[in-house]
């Protein structure tokens, strides 16, 4: 009888021990989450309310954390000043061009590497992937030598497609390799017995069917040229071709930081951004893991 | 997602091989076509201008007509310049630190994502914020925090007393590095976090429960399981983020300008900031981040070669 008692009250005492474990992790978890979700998203709330300050809130001491009086004179000194817009409007310009020439070359490189056996296959893949690793600072001087020179394209949007491309490729080819690969091998039987080319399979059914993979690796695309600072800086001078990476840091120049400007224009910037992560955050993740775990 | 270094080929590949050719264009040399424009471009903008780095290296005045070849010499300007050789302290410091702090917060933070709980969709986008925004805009974001004039943290480092009144985080070379790693940190530890949840999604949990019916307590599964199981994985992030960490420009170009520079934004300063006989030797500091990189890669991919054997 005694013995059983004693055996109840171990269980009972394990399953209190187990809660209390249960509970702090629990709490630790959701501390963490918090810790996680507020640290990620600090800078921009900061960058947001910088933006709606007015030019008296924005230099009292301390500084507010809500803004008392919401003012969007900021955000109409970014879009009247001269460069803003047309850097925006070159940045869009170029990231979508960038986009489409890569898509259009790297669709063959991946289905070729993905469906298609050849010496050489794995080469090709490593090089691809190599690519993306070197320091880009090194190519911006031979280019710059190359394009106020010999081939001059200094602060025209083709002196950036080109080393974008560079940007672009290999994250295209290595996300469409694999999404091609884990497309059914009948279907490519079935249309070759039909009579199809390889080409002509590729662009009426692989393509089409591939559309959701092709979309998110345009949307990588497209944020990896949008965010691209070093080639913009160094090749081009003004807003006839510069980014809004580079045209966005004129608001902090060498004698005067206009804050309030900065904090709007950045806030243009990256709201697109924003947006297309909340959208698309699966396929973010699955085109961001796909591209860059396959060493 | 697991390594794969080996592509499987779909099955039908072979037939196919052997059916009778349709197009104009040779079965056999179809793959070498389609594969031929991305190796024009990459030839053309990638491995062209990366070699021609080591031929402008050794010029003295490339942006002239007929420039002479003075050999090293550039190599030695720069490496003899105080200001290189602190560079090449803060790249290497900036290196060991970020690429450490974010493979660890994004193995925690990855491990926080590995079971479900509610909000989990929120945490993910959450985290995919910073990734994606510019990183010269997120460290124009966080230089609205880090001065003088308007930043929050500033007001409260000098409320804590660890900043003098009117001082900054910018103003010392210390700062400067303490802000581009919190900034660095923020913007990348969910790169790593996303690649190692990935890799701990294929971890079989079979093999936790084996684990836990012999007793094994969780500290015991995270040693015994889960690194051995992600060490692959562990090992891509860390080459990865070490060779972006070796090139790291644009937070140190913000942060840093003139006084702080780390290696590349040093041979954007000489390139584009000083007299003409400085843009080679700028060059040249470009080329020994090349060089610094190779020598990274080459020893952890050897590591890598040498964990995947083992496996």
């Amino acid at each position: 009888m005694l013995a059983q008692q004693d055996r109840v009250s171990y269980a009972q005492r394990a399953k209190q021990k187990r809660d209390v474990a249960r509970l702090w992790d629990a709490l630790g978890r959701s501390l963490a989450v918090v810790l996680v979700v507020f640290f990620s998203l600090a800078p921009l709330y900061w960058t947001l309310i910088t933006s709606l300050k007015g030019p008296l809130e924005m230099f009292t001491s301390p500084p507010t954390l809500f803004p008392h009086a919401p003012d969007l004179s900021n955000y109409f000194q970014v879009f009247q000043s001269p460069f803003f817009l047309p850097t925006l409007r070159n940045s869009a310009l170029i990231a979508s061009t960038t986009t489409l020439l890569s898509l259009l070359v790297g669709i063959l490189c991946a289905y070729a590497t993905a469906r298609l056996r050849f010496a050489g296959r794995p080469a090709v893949l490593s090089l691809v992937l190599s690519i993306n690793m070197f320091p880009f600072i090194a190519m911006v001087g031979p280019l710059f030598v190359l394009f106020t020179g010999p081939l001059y394209l200094y602060n025209t949007y083709g002196a950036l497609i080109i080393p974008d491309l560079l940007l672009t490729l290999p994250l295209t080819i290595w996300f469409l390799n694999s999404f091609f690969r884990e497309m059914p091998g009948d279907l490519e039987e079935a249309a070759r017995i039909d009579g199809a080319s390889r080409l002509r399979f590729l662009r009426s059914i692989l393509i089409p069917l591939a559309a959701p993979g092709v979309f998110s690796v345009a949307i990588l695309s497209f944020i990896a040229v949008w965010n691209d600072f070093l080639f913009g800086l160094t090749l081009t001078s003004d807003e006839q071709a510069q980014p809004v990476t580079v045209g966005i840091t004129r608001f902090n120049s060498e004698h005067v930081i206009a804050y309030g400007q900065l904090a709007a224009a950045s806030i243009v910037v990256t709201i697109p951004l924003v947006i297309l992560v909340l959208l698309l955050q699966r396929r973010i993740v699955a085109g961001l893991t796909a591209g860059a775990v396959k060493g | 997602m697991a390594i794969r270094t080996e592509q499987t080929a779909p099955e039908n590949m072979e037939q196919a091989a052997f059916a009778p050719r349709r197009g104009r264009v040779s079965g056999r040399l179809l793959p070498y076509f389609l594969v031929l424009p991305t190796l024009l471009v990459i030839l053309a903008v990638g491995i062209y201008p990366m070699l021609d780095s080591f031929w402008v290296s050794i010029l003295d005045n490339p942006l002239v007509f007929h420039p002479n070849i003075v050999g090293l010499a550039n190599y030695f300007q720069v490496l003899s310049d105080p200001v290189f050789q602190e560079a090449l302290r803060t790249t290497l410091i900036f290196t060991v630190i970020s690429v450490c702090l974010e493979m660890l917060l994004g193995f925690g933070v990855a491990l926080l994502m590995n079971r479900a709980f509610a909000g989990r969709g929120a945490v993910r986008a959450a985290i995919l914020v910073p990734w994606a925004f510019p990183t010269v805009v997120s460290a124009q974001m966080w230089l609205l925090m880090y001065n003088d004039q308007v930043g929050i943290i500033t007001t409260l480092l000098q409320r804590m007393h660890l900043l003098a009144p009117g001082a900054t985080m910018l103003g010392s070379s210390q700062g400067v590095l303490l802000a581009s790693l919190i900034t660095d940190i923020w913007k990348t530890t969910p790169f790593a976090a996303l690649l190692l949840l990935a890799g701990l999604q294929v971890i079989p949990s079979s093999l936790y429960e084996a684990a836990s019916i012999d007793g094994a307590n969780r500290w015991q599964q995270l040693w015994r399981i889960t690194l051995p199981m992600l060490k692959s994985q562990l090992l891509v992030v860390l080459l990865f983020r070490t060779l972006d960490a070796i090139r790291v420009f644009d937070l140190f170009y913000v942060f840093g300008g003139q006084s702080v520079p780390s290696l590349a934004s040093y041979a954007n300063l000489k390139m584009f900031a000083g007299t003409p006989g400085d843009f080679a030797p700028g060059v040249a500091t470009a080329v020994l981040v090349f060089l610094i990189g190779v020598v990274i890669s080459l020893v952890l991919v050897s590591m890598m070669r040498e964990t995947i054997k083992r496996a």
